[in-house]
């Protein structure tokens, strides 16, 4: 028998540090096997976030440096800017990039950096224990919203629609992890930022929507049906921008 | 080698560009601005990289960034500026990376005048951010001593693997004088080991860097470690002008531009027939307690800390340094207000009759 | 014919490859891993089609496809 599918060497002998059924793990894995793909591993410095993304470390076998919360856009400049022939990375969940970071995202988009970020979206403050997002949905539930999000403690955050209304990012595209199905196509969005940068073509952006079935209070199963019904109701899948594609 | 005529703000940007620094990231703020300015035009010229950072935060976490790479980077700003940066200085210092960061301080708390004065010594001496950690810091009394230690905080920087502030004022930025600039350092990226690294993995060769160390016994033999390359600087790195202090029965001590006020002041005492001397710290952290445990208190009437920050701050460390022996009193003005020469020797005059 | 193999110190016993399955080919073992979950296995006489949507949806990696 031909084994078909492997799990990446990119990985390292180390458990995930995630709760059973968290969809980062996924990422890592798909992280994992894009960089093994692309032949990048050498070369690639992940530049993490605050929070529970920056648990990617203790599998994902490449260098990595953790920002502080919500700089990892800035961090990520100064280290791409300097370190031009490296395959740089960011990876921030949303209280980190659309709180306290907002102004680093929008502006290393604004000014087409050279490298991908990878923007976790699963409405919630995972690390810290389930407080509110700026992703949260409305009347959803969180340790700081604890009768559900409503208008008076804002919206939920469209990240990928406010970030297409600047002119420099060459590629934003919103997927989510909650089937295999769409873990494909969020593996595809991810090699073609990846592919991105190592062409020079600029900024991509992938939002990916994501669970936390520890904090949502859900079985791993349930989450995904919460995913199904409500997260990508709100938050419509798709490409929203893609420059590329004009000039293939 | 032939002298040029320059401002400290730019001859600051230039010593550092010889030091071989080739990313500087910074954000718009009185009274440093000519050193973005200048470092804008004249990185690119040398296939370094400036980028205005979209705040003080997002500037000091580019120079993390470019540390990380192996790359010499600086950042400058002002007061204000620096309390922004201080997560940053701390996370600079918590991961051992080498980077320059340069305060041209101005007035007051909050967020102060604009005109030059040294309101920040507590900050850059005393922490300047959370968990305890400590800067290389330099205080530059002239433009080419400026010029000369901003050259050295690379080379210190690195070899400590500790981020160095320079504590300049916003009259050394201002001014202009002749220097001497120093001779082009080649400049090349040099990655370093990342102590952090060991910490995740055993992996050889992974470079990881984590401030967040979530075992306990780890984090504490980092923060052991970290003390040991205090001790260290603290041990070598010390240095002070003394000025006429053999037989000085005054002596005045002050830092960066109030020294330059404080040595004309000595001179004019002498004149005068009174036994003035002065200290002035170059290394405000690690602070030159020596020069003043080995002040004897028989010869030593009285001590003026001289300094332009009102509260006065430089007296903290004075008086560990005195230990209570001989008595000391501040004068200080602030907020871009300065003491003139005269002003200060009627200061030690009025000490002398106390003691008549 | 097709299998999985799963590493058994990476499963968490999350059951989202048990939902992926579309010939429901898998099941929680009784075996429990050095972490204390207990591990998934393919059923008895199950008929694996090699479709490997249990390994994409893995959160763990811990899922390893043959055919």
């Amino acid at each position: 028998m031909e084994k078909i599918y492997s799990r990446s060497d990119v990985l390292l002998d180390a458990n995930m540090g995630y709760c059973p059924g968290c969809l980062h793990g996924v990422i890592a894995k798909i992280v994992a096997e894009v960089i093994e793909e692309l032949g990048i591993r050498d070369d690639t410095i992940a530049v993490l976030p605050i929070g529970c993304g920056a648990l990617i470390s203790s599998v994902l076998d490449t260098d990595a440096i953790i920002a502080l919360h919500g700089r990892a856009p800035a961090v990520a400049t100064g280290l791409k800017r300097t370190a031009t022939e490296k395959f740089i990375f960011a990876y921030q969940g949303d209280g980190d990039l659309a709180s306290i970071g907002l102004a680093e995202i929008m502006h290393a988009a604004n000014r087409g950096e050279n490298f991908p970020v990878l923007f976790v979206n699963n409405g919630i403050f995972g690390m810290t224990g389930g407080q509110m997002a700026p992703t949260t949905l409305i009347g959803q539930k969180a340790t700081t919203a604890k009768s559900g999000r409503t208008p008076l403690e804002g919206y939920p955050m469209h990240m990928c629609e406010i970030i297409s209304t600047l002119k420099a990012p060459v590629y934003i595209e919103r997927c989510s992890l909650d089937s295999p199905q769409h873990i494909l196509a969020a593996k595809k969005a991810i090699k073609k930022a990846f592919m991105n940068e190592i062409e020079g073509k600029g900024f991509s952006f992938i939002e990916l929507l994501s669970n936390c079935p520890t904090n949502w209070s859900m079985s791993p199963q349930k989450s995904l049906e919460y995913m199904r019904e409500h997260t990508i109701a709100e938050f419509p899948l798709g490409v929203y921008r893609d420059e590329t594609a004009k000039e293939d | 080698m032939s002298k040029l005529f320059m401002k400290g703000n730019e001859a600051i940007a230039e010593a550092a560009v010889r030091a071989g620094c080739r990313f500087f990231a910074g954000y718009p703020i009185t009274p440093q601005n000519e050193i973005p300015e200048y470092l804008s035009k004249r990185l690119p010229e040398v296939g370094g990289a400036f980028v205005q950072g979209e705040s003080e935060l997002a500037s000091i976490n580019m120079v993390i960034g470019a540390a990380f790479g192996g790359t010499r980077a600086m950042t400058s700003s002002s007061g204000p500026g620096l309390s922004l940066k201080s997560e940053g200085l701390s996370t600079l210092a918590a991961a051992g990376f080498p980077a320059v960061v340069v305060n041209v301080m101005r007035g007051g708390p909050g967020t102060g005048s604009i005109s030059g004065a040294q309101m920040d010594y507590l900050q850059a001496t005393k922490g300047g951010g959370h968990g305890g950690f400590k800067l290389l810091v330099f205080a530059p009394s002239t433009v080419q001593e400026a010029v000369d230690l901003v050259y050295e905080a690379f080379d210190k920087s690195w070899e400590y693997m500790n981020p160095c502030l320079i504590l300049a004022d916003g009259f050394i930025g201002s001014i202009m004088e002749p220097v001497e600039l120093p001779p082009f350092k080649e400049a090349k990226r040099q990655e370093f080991p990342v102590y952090t690294t060991r910490f995740f993995t055993d992996k050889p060769g992974r470079r990881m860097c984590a401030t967040m160390i979530v075992n306990e016994a780890e984090q504490e033999q980092w923060n052991r470690v970290q003390a040991q390359r205090y001790e260290r600087i603290a041990q070598n790195e010390v240095r002070a002008e003394e000025y006429m202090l053999d037989d000085a029965e005054y002596v005045i001590a002050a830092y960066g531009t109030s020294a330059r006020v404080a040595k004309s002041a000595v001179r004019m005492l002498r004149e005068k027939g009174i036994k003035a001397g002065l200290i002035r710290p170059i290394t405000l952290w690690p602070f030159p307690y020596q020069c003043f445990k080995k002040l004897n208190e028989k010869q030593v009437k009285d001590i003026l800390c001289l300094e332009l920050s009102i509260p006065p701050q430089l007296i903290e460390d004075i008086k560990i340094g005195i230990e209570g022996r001989i008595p000391i009193t501040a004068y200080g003005r602030s907020a871009g207000m300065i003491f003139t020469a005269e002003e200060v020797t009627e200061q030690v005059e009025k000490l002398v009759g106390k003691n008549k | 014919m097709a299998k999985i193999q799963v590493l058994k110190n990476y499963c968490k016993s999350c059951r989202l490859c048990i939902e992926a399955c579309p010939r429901d080919v898998l099941q929680i073992g009784e075996e429990v891993n050095e972490n204390g979950y207990e591990i998934v296995e393919m059923k008895e006489n199950a008929e694996c089609i090699g479709c490997k949507m249990c390994a994409v949806m893995c959160p763990e990696a811990a899922i390893e496809v043959f055919r």
